[in-house]
């Protein structure tokens, strides 16, 4: 319920702007020079920040820049504090998957190819992320978003969508490229009944990055091997079907607490108070 | 652990602000204060 009500209040400050759902246009004020720690498209009506992953692929893809200091700065700020908790509790997608998960259908969250899948992402972002936006470039020497261009399920939903209705000049220009990403949120919202977060897992380039820093983030998941009784209720609860006894800051954890309301004797932990605190007391 | 912590932490400020060092923010700010055609499906 706690995770929910945050969730639901960082999808809300992060898309503020509410005047720009009415009028169909975007927030053009000073905050936008800053990313949000989420996957969260920039243009999107209410969008008060930046899209990490589209400023990535917007100074890969000017001409200007090989390398982005200032983007890759903060993703990694972001991640070393929180490390993929911004996935389970900060961003909008991840809550529209979680509610989309919700629908009482049949699921199939565990299945033969899910281990494999995961990497999916780290290509993603090698390919549709940097090499694409910093090597495919037109005469003038600038590149292409790929990754927003013909992947990203977000921009459709937060701001493909909403700028269409409100917009008639939106309107009137899409073509054949918006029904290719209506198709892909389509498959995205239709695997999120089935499978829980399936962007998240296979698909978000933000999410893989942030995975990278699970084992270093202030914020630690930790179980108390004197507590533990070794019923794996944990493994069980967790969606995102890691082994909390053997990796519990796994790269594919996103903070969820599934694990923790789980365990009848509290003997898994997390935070980043207490964290800080070990560091402290260690010296 | 605590030292490749402080380190990666150490590492994303001073990017951040050789980033603004170099204005790359302002190409940021650029896109980001246009409608992306892109994203939304137009291209």
């Amino acid at each position: 319920m706690m995770r929910r009500l945050i969730q639901t209040i960082s999808t809300v400050f992060f898309n503020g702007y509410v005047i720009g759902f009415i009028n169909g246009t975007i927030f053009k004020g000073d905050l936008k020079v800053t990313c949000v720690p989420v996957l969260n498209c920039y243009s999107c009506p209410g969008a008060l920040g930046s899209c990490p992953i589209g400023s990535l692929q917007a100074v890969l893809a000017d001409k200007k820049y090989n390398f982005s200091f200032y983007v890759l700065g903060l993703i990694m700020l972001f991640g070393i504090v929180l490390g993929r908790f911004i996935c389970g509790f900060l961003c909008p997608f991840g809550l529209l998957q979680d509610l989309l998960y919700k629908i009482p259908l049949k699921k199939h969250n565990k299945f033969k190819y899910d281990g494999k899948l995961r990497y999916l992402k780290y290509i993603v972002l090698i390919f549709m992320v940097i090499i694409g936006p910093l090597l495919l470039v037109n005469d003038y020497g600038t590149g292409d978003p790929y990754f927003c261009k013909y992947l990203c399920p977000a921009g459709t939903f937060e701001a493909g969508i909403p700028l269409a209705i409100a917009n008639e000049g939106v309107r009137s220009a899409l073509g054949i490229l918006f029904d290719y990403k209506m198709l892909i949120l389509v498959i995205v919202v239709y695997a999120s009944i089935k499978i829980y977060r399936p962007f998240c897992k296979y698909l978000c380039p933000l999410g893989g990055i942030y995975g990278l820093f699970n084992k270093f983030s202030f914020y630690q998941m930790k179980v108390d091997d004197k507590k533990c009784i070794k019923c794996k209720k944990c493994i069980d609860a967790c969606k995102m079907n890691v082994d909390v006894l053997d990796n519990i800051n796994s790269m594919e954890c996103i903070r969820c607490m599934g694990c923790v309301k789980a365990c009848p004797v509290d003997a898994i932990d997390a935070g980043l108070k207490k964290e800080l605190q070990r560091i402290k007391n260690e010296g | 652990m605590q030292k490749i912590r402080y380190m990666l932490l150490a590492v994303a400020i001073i990017f951040i602000g050789i980033g603004i060092y170099i204005n790359e923010y302002e190409v940021v700010f650029a896109k980001a204060i246009r409608i992306c055609l892109e994203c939304i499906g137009i291209g």
